[in-house]
């Protein structure tokens, strides 16, 4: 039985949870979201990837009903919210302090959201206790937040988000305050929890490896804009501008005129000893401009000149980073120009091949690149 | 050695300006009135034994049969316990409003409640006769616009009392909750909004138990002067009013009875104390609850 693909953004018989239609937000003269249409569906893990001031954050305090959109409109279930009042939202909201009530107990920060609908006592209590056993907290119930760390805290705001099951649960750069190995833990009891309870999730991070881990989808941001959205490995493999492959992960660029030597296949004269070839789906014209992205583990480093690559150049290294299980290798081309190209460290440092200033030769594959125009 | 000497200084402190005037003033109290210069009897003078013998409790004794005494405490009390009340309903939403202003706006708005303390605290409760007085700025404004007919008479009533206890000790209430709520994170109320509550519920449920601390030294800070006040009273207050810090001074001064007023300061400090231990515990659970 094949399994199914969580796909409902590529289905036109989906209806989109949340729709942005033409939104935008001034403050003065700043234009913070400009003239922004995207869906979000049911069930989602979207990421809103971004450098910070790129409007990310103001999306979704406009989701939550702490910021009114200037123009345009957001519908939640095809309802417009535009003068709905944060606390009549079915939109919960973690926020990067995660500001806790710091004059309540755990359980009573759990149970604020719920003691304000007309639930009944032992219904509140029963939710609470599962919201703990969710977060594996029920020790803590007691305490008050300055008695517990900071990923119980981070766990804390995560259950008294989700304790009232809203239909959308907005996260605002949730793991920045923790350190890198409880980040890592901490993703992936993130998508349990997403899995599990079945909420809508919208994510803010500026962390690109966090958006990738989470996400199913990840939009990435630059000036109150979206210019890429589409699945992690769709947004690595696959960028639709210089920009985001800029931004997504490490990234070579060879810029330079396109030129058609075959069907989907094309030189490109970047200024070496000989042009690169790359293959493109997108139709570039004989002269264009175009940039050749192509990241650093798709590049082969090797001493001697592979005799069946499509493309090879020759260069020195100039310098080598460390990282334990790879080793990026920078290279100095004759143009001057600094290739990266990386290769796991399957044999003991002191066997490495090549050193400093070794001559060695970068190669790759026709499809390793992606052509982008400029 | 150097931590003693450090220990050393506030309790030396506490000892020469607390402790030893307050012996001081409870020797005095357990005396009995004489013609004599200091006016009791006995001193050191008499001999150590015969001073101690010479002591007895006697004006405590007469504090409790003349009802002057007790309704002058229990009036005062009430008196600080109403201006208290109105001063921290007062001060509350102006230290509200400057948490809230503007970051740039804020040191101005601080000068401006610190601003009357570089004027002496007399020549402000006397400025008050002239706004309070039958034919005072305040009568004269009301009767331009044609709200009163005939001059209300302020000055000289109680409600003169509450109108300067309340003016002289509104900075003492709005610093202390103003710093309270400087600090209170933004986010909570949104969280609070955020989790279905409205502005009203978010504030009686998050900001005034965040204030709390601020709340609480605030009323102390006013409510301990305004019971022992004696300078608003006897400047705005009229005959009706009783107030023990203006019993103290007629004791003191015009009867030149040494012993009976100091019985009266020592029941006065009596329920000060209480409150001023309820305080340093409040202080101590707030560092507590800090650590």
């Amino acid at each position: 039985m094949a399994q199914t693909v969580f796909a409902p953004w590529d289905d036109p018989q989906q209806k989109p949870l949340i729709q942005f239609v033409g939104v935008t937000k001034r403050f003065g003269d700043f234009v913070a979201i400009d003239d922004l249409t995207q869906d979000i569906y049911e069930r989602e893990f979207f990421a809103l990837l971004g450098p910070s001031g790129c409007g990310k954050t103001t999306m979704m305090r406009m989701l939550a009903g702490f910021e009114a959109p200037t123009e345009g409109s957001i519908l939640l279930s095809g309802q417009d919210i535009a003068g709905v009042p944060p606390n009549k939202r079915a939109v919960n909201m973690m926020f990067q302090s995660y500001a806790l009530f710091p004059h309540l107990t755990v359980w009573d920060n759990i149970a604020f959201g719920l003691r304000r609908s007309d639930m009944p006592k032992d219904a509140i209590a029963a939710r609470v206790e599962e919201m703990l056993k969710l977060t594996r907290l029920s020790k803590f119930g007691r305490r008050k937040p300055h008695q517990i760390s900071g990923g119980q805290r981070q766990r804390v705001a995560l259950a008294r988000s989700l304790a009232k099951a809203p239909k959308l649960l907005l996260l605002d750069e949730p793991l920045g305050a923790l350190d890198k190995k409880l980040r890592q833990d901490t993703q992936f009891e993130l998508m349990d929890i997403q899995e599990t309870t079945g909420t809508t999730f919208v994510i803010v991070t500026h962390d690109q490896e966090e958006a990738m881990t989470v996400a199913s989808r990840v939009a990435v941001m630059d000036e109150g804009r979206i210019i890429q959205v589409a699945t992690p490995e769709k947004i690595y493999e696959a960028p639709n501008s210089v920009y985001v492959a800029d931004f997504i992960g490490d990234v070579n660029i060879l810029e330079g005129t396109a030129k058609a030597n075959g069907p989907e296949s094309y030189a490109i004269d970047w200024g070496g000893a000989e042009p690169a070839t790359a293959t493109s789906a997108r139709p570039f014209s004989d002269g264009q401009k175009a940039h050749l992205a192509i990241r650093p583990e798709k590049i082969a480093i090797s001493a001697e000149r592979p005799a069946d690559a499509a493309n090879a150049v020759q260069g020195k290294v100039l310098d080598i980073a460390y990282l334990g299980n790879l080793s990026t290798y920078h290279v100095e081309l004759p143009t001057g120009q600094v290739i990266k190209a990386q290769s796991a460290n399957t044999r003991r440092v002191s066997r490495r091949a090549y050193t400093w200033e070794d001559p060695v030769w970068l190669s790759w594959s026709a499809t390793a690149g992606v052509l982008l125009e400029s | 050695m150097r931590r003693a000497v450090l220990i050393a200084v506030p309790y030396l402190w506490l000892l020469a300006l607390f402790l030893v005037p307050f012996a001081i003033v409870f020797k005095v109290s357990l005396s009995d009135t004489a013609l004599a210069i200091p006016p009791y009897t006995p001193t050191l003078k008499d001999g150590f034994s015969a001073l101690i013998s010479g002591l007895d409790f006697e004006n405590f004794v007469f504090l409790t049969q003349d009802d002057l005494y007790w309704k002058a405490y229990v009036s005062s009390l009430q008196i600080a316990f109403v201006s208290t009340i109105v001063t921290l309903l007062v001060g509350y939403p102006m230290a509200y409003g400057m948490a809230r202003a503007p970051e740039e706006w804020r040191p101005t708005l601080m000068m401006l409640v610190i601003l009357p303390f570089w004027t002496s605290f007399l020549i402000r409760v006397y400025a008050w006769v002239g706004i309070l007085s039958t034919e005072g700025f305040l009568n004269q404004f009301l009767l331009w616009t044609g709200i009163i007919d005939t001059p209300l008479t302020i000055l000289n009533t109680n409600w003169a009392v509450y109108i300067g206890i309340v003016y002289t000790y509104l900075p003492f209430m709005i610093l202390p909750i103003y710093a309270a709520l400087e600090r209170l994170d933004e986010s909570l109320i949104e969280a609070a909004e955020d989790l279905g509550c409205s502005r009203m519920q978010a504030f009686w449920l998050v900001t005034i138990p965040l204030s709390r601390n601020g709340i609480v030294a605030g009323c102390f800070l006013v409510f301990i002067p305004a019971l022992g006040e004696f300078v608003i009273p006897s400047l705005l207050g009229g005959s009706g009013t009783l107030m023990i810090g203006k019993v103290l001074f007629e004791e003191f001064f015009a009867n030149r009875d040494w012993p009976v007023a100091s019985a009266v300061a020592v029941i006065l400090l009596l329920i000060l104390i209480i409150p001023i231990i309820l305080f340093q515990r409040n202080e101590q659970r707030q560092q507590e609850a800090e650590q």
